[in-house]
């Protein structure tokens, strides 16, 4: 109560108008009380019990560097003040003593082990993989995140990917930035609360690192290598991550987003995707209108395809090729799809065929041939990308 | 005379001035210079000029990130800048001043007229200029410079790197051969050229450092080299070390890297512990505190250093049994290092102080490096470094340890040294505000990343959420003012050397050290007849 009084003194400078020190003092209480303030100064403890072990870990050892700051730093200033010759002291000669010596070897050792004993406890407790009740495959791509659903054969039930959903113009500061700026996604990671959810986390070309600070879990995404993770959350909500190991250009934009949703609405969600997934598996015999294939492929194109390519097809020569008017997008279409299914090896443009089906591969590639400058004749249909692969096509 | 005027005096003829071997002019002298002298000051100064060009990377890096949003760089710029920073900070600033001290200081500590391979010092000086204009000379280069981070770490700077990785990686091999060849001939010097009565354990203790220095950088630059080859070979002959696709490990990469990058961050900081340890006795007019402590300890240091690599990886997926020994092989490194620091405190405990620039910085190495090895307490606990890693916090430990600790060293050796090398006084009060401006710069720039990473800022990104806005903005504003007060320590030196007071040849009063016996400045070639090593110059 007081601390607020303060603080609204502080700001609007009423009350303590004419009295500077009475204004500073109230000023430091209103920094020391506002808390958003003060929160913004301290790791948080975040939503599960690991998290909670790591703060307390945390802030035991912080607590321990303060003391011995306190005495060292002390003993510091103290000799500054005193020991100084402008004071006319004569400068003592001893430099030695063999039991102080061994009192500082052995205190600090002894400090050290009481530390070491709770953080092996909490690691142990963090190693405890087993017994989850769902497994999602977390994989790192140049610069977004993709999450399959496993079942309990660590088969793919459904995935999708996560981008950056923050607009370029905030970006560019031509617009206002939203709240959630850079730390908000098209498609968040849905997860249930009060469930063990076990995260297999890996990358497919460089290395990422998945972070959730509120569940205090960060593990690196190494390509060709599984790590493990575990969380348990109780509270729904959503909690926001960042790719925390440097892997390229847009290292700084690819977030992670998690929606902790009440164990029902969670299963209904499930149930859902799942559905979609298979009716997703039944448009591939389709055939589609190219203005259907336009407006899915330019979609496509702008999630997976523009932050190299650039959103007019310009590219960014030498390192990314322009695709407007180049031979490839104006070249044999199985060509083009093969490049696009197969990737380049050795250099950034990756295989999509793991990434993209081939619905959404036929539309990409149809909307490379028909976009900007480009005007190929022909039409790209699914089953174009099934013959393909499966090898009645050359 | 007494003892002290005696002792750095050659035993068999008196010293005169005129007899003086004189340096040839003009260019010739610093390109075919195989003097001590010569070559220290040749290092000192590119070691300044890379600071200037490294710092003027990490003003652009602290421009972009004034404020969020993407104003003045592209991100892929940025990564180069952030590499580049990193890289010539390391190799061309730190490592290479340090060598410089070496070279102007050992022989003139230990009594020697000269290093011990002079035309090699020469070489491994020289290639310096080269490998560092190779490597800036990429950032003009189609595709651009390398910008996979200092730590370069595979597949990201192999399978994804620019084309010039290729002249990072041949820039990186000249680097580590002259820093062995430097450390060859700081070795042969302190074993083999010491004046009669020069014992071991009665060396000054930056030359102590030097000497456990040099033996880690024989150890680990070679680890380096080999690394960079398995990257070379990747790159252009189909091997496939790093890359899980052809049966390799990027985690090896990471492996191999810190079993190098560890034993690194002590070559960059073990001389800076010597250079202390000759500063605070002198200015605390009192011997230093726990002689064989200081050199034991920083024996153990070295030692364990080889120990601890993986504290950088606990985020990497190691078995638990891994991370435990790494964690507690960590916190065990922390105990010869507070040995050092509490040494320093009861130098200074009860001595009589006084507080010229090279004390001040002293002090403020103590105080801030001290914090820096907390936050390296905070990281060592494996657990919580799951919250710290890769954030600004990692960010702020490292720049505490490097700026205030290793740079901070540099400065003060500089400022009480100078009069020694060029026979002038600096201007106090001048001198004082370079390090006040530093002070106040660098606890600005760096504090507030403490909390950045807290609060949950990843490092290397051009651009961050809202929340981290405020500290950005001080952080930023602390850069400027450290990285322009540093122009002002060039004026400083550049003064000094033009038109400073005369140096008396003992400079401080509470000197010690067979350095302090030679007249100031320090002629040409000193100690062609070994000097006598007498108890008051030497540790006893
Ligand atoms: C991470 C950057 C990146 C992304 C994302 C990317 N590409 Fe590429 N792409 C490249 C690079 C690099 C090349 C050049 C490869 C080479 O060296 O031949 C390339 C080449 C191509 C080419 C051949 C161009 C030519 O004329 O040689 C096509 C077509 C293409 N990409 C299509 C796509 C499509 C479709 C997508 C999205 C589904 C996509 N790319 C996403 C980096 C990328
Ligand atoms: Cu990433
Ligand atoms: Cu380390």
């Amino acid at each position: 109560m007081k601390a607020r009084r303060a603080r609204i003194a502080a700001k609007t400078g009423v009350k303590v108008k004419k009295n500077w020190l009475g204004r500073c003092i109230g000023l430091t209480a209103a920094l020391l009380a506002g808390n958003a303030w003060a929160d913004s100064l301290n790791m948080t403890s975040g939503v599960t019990g690991i998290s909670n072990t790591i703060y307390e870990l945390h802030m035991l050892i912080f607590w321990i560097c303060v003391v011995i700051g306190v005495v060292v730093f002390g003993a510091i200033f103290w000799s500054l003040l005193r020991h100084r010759k402008s004071r006319g002291v004569e400068p003592a000669q001893f430099h030695e003593s063999t039991s102080v010596e061994i009192a500082w070897t052995m205190i600090p050792t002894l400090i050290l082990i009481a530390m070491a004993w709770p953080a092996s406890q909490a690691l142990i407790e963090m190693y405890d993989t087993g017994g989850e009740d769902m497994t999602v495959e977390v994989r790192g791509y140049q610069w977004k995140w993709q999450y399959k659903y496993l079942d309990a054969d660590y088969n793919e039930t459904f995935g999708f990917f996560s981008n950056l959903a923050t607009p370029t113009d905030e970006i560019h500061n031509r617009s206002v930035k939203g709240e959630n700026y850079l730390l908000e996604v098209d498609n968040p990671l849905r997860i249930p609360a009060n469930r063990k959810v076990r995260f297999l986390i890996t990358a497919e070309d460089v290395i990422h690192a998945w972070w959730v600070p509120d569940f205090g879990i960060k593990r690196d995404a190494v390509p060709g290598m599984l790590n493990e993770l575990w969380t348990i959350v109780d509270q729904p909500g959503i909690y926001r991550g960042q790719c925390t190991e440097l892997c390229g250009k847009d290292h700084g934009f690819m977030p992670i987003v998690v929606e902790v949703l009440p164990e029902k609405e969670y299963d209904t969600w499930y149930g859902e995707q799942v559905r979609q997934a298979q009716a997703r598996k039944e448009a591939l015999s389709k055939t589609f209108t190219a203005d259907e294939l336009m407006a899915e492929g330019e979609q496509v194109y702008n999630t997976f395809c523009a932050t190299c390519h650039m959103p007019n097809g310009k590219g960014v020569p030498p390192v990314f090729p322009a695709l407007d008017g180049s031979a490839i997008t104006m070249g044999d279409r199985y060509a083009h799809i093969r490049l696009v299914y197969e990737g380049v090896p050795g250099t950034s443009m990756q295989a999509f065929g793991n990434q993209l089906d081939a619905v959404a591969l036929a539309a990409v590639v149809h909307y490379e041939r028909h976009a900007w400058g480009n005007d190929a004749a022909d039409v790209v249909q699914p089953r174009d990308v099934i013959n393909l692969i499966a090898g009645e096509v050359k | 005379m007494s003892d002290i005027i005696l002792a750095g005096q050659d035993l068999d003829h008196d010293h005169d001035a005129h007899h003086e071997v004189v340096p040839d002019r003009g260019i010739a002298r610093w390109l075919l210079t195989t003097n001590h002298k010569d070559i220290g000051t040749l290092y000192l100064w590119f070691s300044f000029i890379m600071l200037l060009i490294g710092g003027t990377m990490a003003l652009v890096i602290r421009t972009e990130l004034f404020e969020p949003g993407l104003q003045f760089i592209e991100p892929a710029f940025f990564n180069q800048m952030t590499t580049n920073h990193g890289l010539i900070m390391v190799f061309g600033a730190i490592m290479p001043a340090f060598v410089g001290l070496a070279n102007w200081l050992v022989p003139m500590m230990v009594g020697a007229p000269d290093m011990a391979l002079p035309r090699m010092n020469n070489l491994s000086f020289w290639i310096l200029p080269l490998a560092f204009g190779l490597l800036i000379s990429t950032l003009f280069m189609e595709g651009g410079g390398p910008n996979f981070g200092w730590t370069f770490y595979a597949p990201l700077s192999t399978t994804y790197a620019p084309d010039t990785v290729t002249y990072f990686i041949l820039g990186i091999h000249m680097m580590g051969a002259s820093s062995i060849m430097g450390s060859i001939n700081i070795i042969a010097t302190i074993l083999n050229m010491r004046a009669p009565g020069m014992t071991l354990m009665k060396m000054p203790l930056f030359v102590w450092t030097w000497l456990i220095t040099a033996y880690l950088l024989l150890a680990v630059m070679p680890v380096l080299a080999g690394l960079v080859t398995m990257m070379l070979f990747d790159i252009h002959f189909g091997t496939s070390f790093f890359n899980a696709a052809g049966g390799g490990d990027p985690v090896m990469f990471q492996h191999i890297f810190w079993f190098f990058g560890h034993p690194e961050v002590y070559i960059m900081i073990l001389p800076a512990f010597g250079i202390i340890s000759q500063i605070i006795p002198t200015f605390a007019r009192k011997p230093l505190f726990g002689y064989d402590s200081m050199v034991y300890a920083t024996a153990s240091i070295a030692f364990l250093s080889f120990t601890v690599w993986a504290h950088h990886m606990f985020t990497v997926g190691m078995p638990l049994a891994g991370q435990l020994f790494f964690m507690y092989a960590t916190l065990l490194i922390a105990v010869p290092t507070g040995v050092k620091v509490f040494n320093w405190v009861s130098t200074m405990w009860r001595g009589a102080m006084t507080f010229e620039t090279p004390m001040l910085f002293a002090i403020a190495f103590v105080v801030l490096f001290t914090i820096g090895g907390f936050s390296g307490l905070m990281l060592a606990i494996a657990p919580a470094d799951y919250q710290y890693h890769d954030t600004y916090f990692v960010v702020a430990h490292f720049h505490y340890v490097l700026v205030p600790g290793s740079l901070f060293s540099i400065l003060a050796a500089v400022y009480y040294w100078l009069p020694k090398w060029c026979g002038r006084m600096y201007d106090e009060s001048l001198g004082k505000l370079h390090f006040w401006l530093s002070f106040v710069g660098v606890n600005v720039t760096f504090f507030p990343q403490h909390f950045s990473g807290l609060a949950g800022m990843p490092r290397r990104i051009p651009d961050y959420a809202l929340q981290f806005a405020d500290f950005n903005m001080v952080s930023s504003i602390g850069a400027y003012v450290f990285g322009f007060s540093q122009l002002l320590f060039l004026y400083v030196v550049i003064k000094a050397i033009k038109s400073g007071e005369p140096a008396t040849d003992r400079v401080w009063e509470g000197a010690h050290g067979l350095e302090w016996t030679l007249p100031s400045p320090a002629p040409y070639h000193t100690f062609t007849h070994p000097p006598r090593v007498t108890e008051i110059e030497a540790h006893s």
